[in-house]
């Protein structure tokens, strides 16, 4: 049930043009700045907006062709959406807005409720079933949305912006349970996001996409690693590392101990903005928690920073200033001392 | 000079103020009368007439401005109930012309009337059908064939209660398919071929011109109307109201109701 | 939930307020304190009365029914299709909110009646004729009060957020399930709204009324006529039956108030 899709829509001034696959399983994320085009791709892969021309096809099923006159409208798609503000139907109950694309699809009110009810506990809400959608917090309100879009095993699923309204708690412990959905699902997931860590945790593929193009494509440690233009630089400098957390102490999974700032426990992600490692010649005096020997893989310039990638006990990406870049003498090859600091750390469950 | 330009200003402020206010007539007339150097008559007439003089006193109206350059007559048309309420409300009026003897009597029971109340005119139903009379109308019996679309007066306003009358005396059951507010919507009716037939005065046939013709009803003489007319005590204008009341009951004044349609004592 | 406290009513609000109260409410207090309640049994007791007001509600209510038919469809064309003109519909459409009813009731004629476009073929053809009956009663309130339900009701589509009806859709709903399920439902209360300003407007309708469809007691004589013809000869009686009009409305309106208008309470 894969899905392909090279599509161009006109969007007034902006041609937004986007080429994409996303085998069975596989999560893509597509990053992008507001206004890049990313929205528009949903909603034609959702069939709410028919591109201008291009394909569309999920699995033997095409769903858009302009030459061939091929639309298929947006409920004829075998495809499950959760959005940034979850939009449950306030009039109906959480189940009913679960068992709505059952019933939709013809399946009988009390087998749909089952169903609807069967989604409720897998997300974690069965108890609030009965509740209206006004009276559900919101990470109980996206995980509803998140059982509505699954419910009906959809070829595709698409997630516009899914975390993005939560507050930051909550954002945590929701992007944890979703991505163990997510490793479950069998079909397709396009997530749309603007947020490198939700591109990070959850995709297995990211492509960042500018002014309706696809700016660069790859797995998100490739696309950190090797920012092609300075948005993705910014955007996605990111070094995420598995690990376990105990205490204030997490031990990561390819070895290595990280301090931290706050008490964390179980599985966790390491995340370290390239920006809060600094590089030293010598091992550094004085008592940073975080030190490591490392070695430099590759330099790439963005800016007037120069971003190294470090390979050793913990794989860093650091920005250093050309001057310091210069002063450090630094060449493929180089060794060269890591340091972070412990509150420069952030950590998120897994 | 100085003095002489401020009263003008104020008597135009309060002139102003009255007409924005919309009822008090009464001193912007006395104030332009007073300014009146021929001695004739100034100022503004008010008459509150029944609607079916519209176009008389329209006409007569005109006639007398003619006459007085420095005179302005106004005119409210209306039912003459819904008339002599008003008066009754304190309306600013010179002269009510009613339509019929009992209107008339509410206001000089409520001792409105300056004088006794002159019949100037009277008035006779007649049949109106549309023009070619397409239901073949031919006198008060038809009235009473059911598939036929007939408007009549309601009975509270003068022309319902004349042709009540009238059905009465020609032993006539009646089957009006609408009781129409007054005698002018009845005859839009007839004008706009929705009914047959309507009962309505002569003078209102006659107006209609050739949309509508006329069938005259003998059992009608049974319920002549009479159009009483009279200056009101508390007219802001009462010599222009006298002399509009002498206008009408002059030959002149006859002969242009006659012309309406209307009879004339 | 703590609330918060009430602020008070600034001046500059509060006082225009307060007149706008005086000027809607006096004129009411006028009524009441005028009516001869010693003749309200007699008046209140004749057959006529009775009649007008079932012949009232009977029609105010078909009238309303009629416009929620064919109004809401009409909101959701003006609120949600992208077809060109519709701005000049919408025009259109308030049409008969500035035009004088007794227009109103002429156009209807022109259309409806014996000689109208469609009346000549509706009496001709299928014998059947709607001008003094009460269905011409029913049709003119309904010409003059579905605007009312129209833009409140396009009002309320446009205010809803029509995000949920593509969510909808991603979830195989075609638009007209859409429309039953979704938007119907959201907008509700507008509909009620709509329906309830509809409902009174039809109640007082009077110009359309006995134009087209003229005054007959019985069936086409509703209240606003009655009280009319009765200010011809007793004022008296006028105002009993406008009490009686005024009583029966308002009690409607906050029986509809308790039961549809309020935000329907949070499930316990």
């Amino acid at each position: 049930m894969s899905l392909t899709a090279d599509v161009r829509v006109d969007r007034g001034p902006m041609t937004v043009e986007l080429d994409l696959e996303v085998a069975d399983g596989e999560v893509l994320a597509v990053l992008g700045p507001n206004g890049a085009g990313k929205s528009t791709l949903l909603r034609v892969l959702a069939g709410l907006l028919p591109p201008d021309s291009g394909r569309v096809a999920v699995g033997p099923e095409t769903w858009d062709d302009v030459l061939a006159g091929v639309h298929v409208p947006a409920h004829e798609r075998r495809l499950g959406m959760v959005f940034q503000d979850h939009l449950l139907f306030p009039h109906l109950s959480v189940t009913d807005n679960v068992a709505f694309g059952l019933r939709t699809r013809g399946l009988g009110k009390s087998a749909a409720r089952a169903a609807a009810r069967d989604w409720l506990a897998r997300v974690g809400i069965a108890e609030l079933g009965d509740r209206r959608p006004g009276r559900l917090s919101g990470g109980q309100a996206q995980r509803a949305a998140l059982a509505r879009a699954l419910v009906g095993e959809p070829a595709l699923l698409l997630l516009d912006e899914p975390l993005s309204a939560l507050d930051a708690r909550t954002r945590l412990t929701v992007r944890a349970e979703l991505r163990r959905h997510l490793g479950e699902f069998p079909g397709s997931t396009v997530l749309v996001t603007h947020d490198p860590v939700d591109a990070m945790a959850l995709a297995d593929r990211v492509v960042v996409v500018e002014e309706g193009r696809v700016v660069q494509a790859g797995t998100p440690s490739d696309v950190s690693r090797h920012p092609r233009t300075d948005y993705v630089a910014r955007l996605v400098g990111l070094a995420l590392l598995p690990g376990t957390g105990a205490g204030t102490t997490v031990r990561l999974d390819g070895g290595g101990r990280v301090a931290v700032a706050e008490e964390t426990a179980g599985p966790v992600f390491v995340a370290v903005r390239p920006e809060s490692v600094a590089l030293w010649p010598a091992r550094p005096e004085g008592s940073p928690r975080n030190v490591w020997p490392a070695r430099l893989v590759s330099a790439t310039p963005h800016g007037s920073t120069v971003r190294c990638e470090l390979d050793g006990e913990v794989p860093l990406v650091a920005d250093v200033t050309a001057t310091a870049f210069a002063e450090l003498g630094l060449a493929p090859g180089t060794p060269v001392w890591a340091s972070v600091k412990a509150s420069d750390v952030a950590v998120y469950a897994r | 000079m100085r003095i002489r330009s401020s009263v003008v200003l104020v008597a135009v402020a309060v002139g102003a103020l009255s007409a924005c206010g919309g009822g008090d007539d009464g001193v912007a007339a006395t104030t332009t009368t007073a300014t009146s150097d021929d001695g004739g008559l100034g100022g503004t007439l008010t008459v509150f007439a029944a609607a079916s003089l519209t176009d008389v006193f329209t006409d007569l109206g005109e006639r007398l401005e003619a006459d007085h350059p420095g005179l302005d007559v106004r005119f409210t048309f209306a039912g003459s109930s819904a008339l002599a309420a008003q008066v009754t409300q304190g309306a600013p009026a010179d002269v009510f012309a009613s339509a019929n003897r009992s209107q008339m009597a509410v206001v000089t029971d409520a001792g409105l009337a300056d004088g006794e109340p002159q019949v100037f005119a009277a008035n006779v139903l007649q049949i109106a059908v549309p023009a070619g009379n397409p239901a073949g109308v031919t006198g008060l019996a038809d009235l009473a064939r059911e598939e036929l679309a007939l408007a009549v007066c309601a009975p509270q306003v003068p022309c319902g209660a004349a042709a009540e009358d009238v059905f009465a005396a020609a032993g006539v059951e009646a089957a009006p398919d609408t009781l129409e507010e007054d005698v002018r919507a009845a005859l839009t009716k007839v004008e706009l071929g929705e009914v047959d037939a309507a009962l309505v005065y002569t003078t209102d046939v006659t107006a209609a011109g050739d949309a509508v013709e006329g069938i005259d009803v003998p059992e009608a003489e049974r319920a002549v109307n009479d159009y009483p007319i009279a200056v009101l005590t508390e007219a802001p204008n009462p010599q222009a109201g006298a002399a509009f009341v002498d206008l009408v009951r002059s030959e002149e004044g006859r002969q242009a109701l006659a012309d309406a349609g209307f009879r004339t004592p | 939930m703590r609330r918060t406290r009430e602020p008070g009513v600034p001046v500059p609000l509060l006082v225009p307020a307060v007149l706008a109260v005086a000027f809607l409410v006096l004129p009411l207090a006028g009524l009441v304190l005028r009516a001869p309640w010693g003749e309200l049994g007699p008046q209140l007791a004749g057959p006529a009365v009775g009649q007008a007001l079932r012949l009232s509600l009977v029609s105010a209510s078909a009238a309303t029914a009629l416009s929620l038919v064919l109004g809401v469809p009409l909101a959701w064309v003006l609120a949600r299709s992208r077809a060109r003109g519709r701005s000049v519909l919408r025009a259109l459409v308030t049409v008969p909110l500035v035009l004088p009813p007794v227009v109103g009731g002429v156009a209807l004629f022109l259309v409806l009646g014996r000689q109208g476009i469609v009346g000549r073929w509706l009496d001709q053809a299928l014998d059947v004729t709607i001008p003094f009956t009460t269905t011409a009663v029913v049709i003119a309130e309904t010409f003059v009060a579905m605007p009312f339900l129209v833009i409140s009701v396009e009002g309320a589509l446009r205010a809803a957020d029509a995000r949920f009806e593509d969510a909808a859709a991603t979830l195989g709903a075609d638009r007209w399930t859409t429309f039953r399920r979704v938007t119907l439902p959201m907008v509700a209360p507008g509909i009620a709204a709509g329906a309830v300003l509809c409902w009174a407007r039809a109640l007082g309708e009077f110009g359309a009324t006995i134009t087209f469809a003229g005054n007959f007691p019985g069936t086409t004589q509703t209240m606003p006529l009655a009280v009319y013809l009765a200010l011809q000869q007793d004022p008296d009686a006028a105002i009993v039956l406008s009490l009686v009009l005024l009583a029966v409305s308002v009690a409607t309106l906050l029986l509809l108030r308790d039961r549809w208008l309020s935000r329907p309470g949070a499930a316990a």
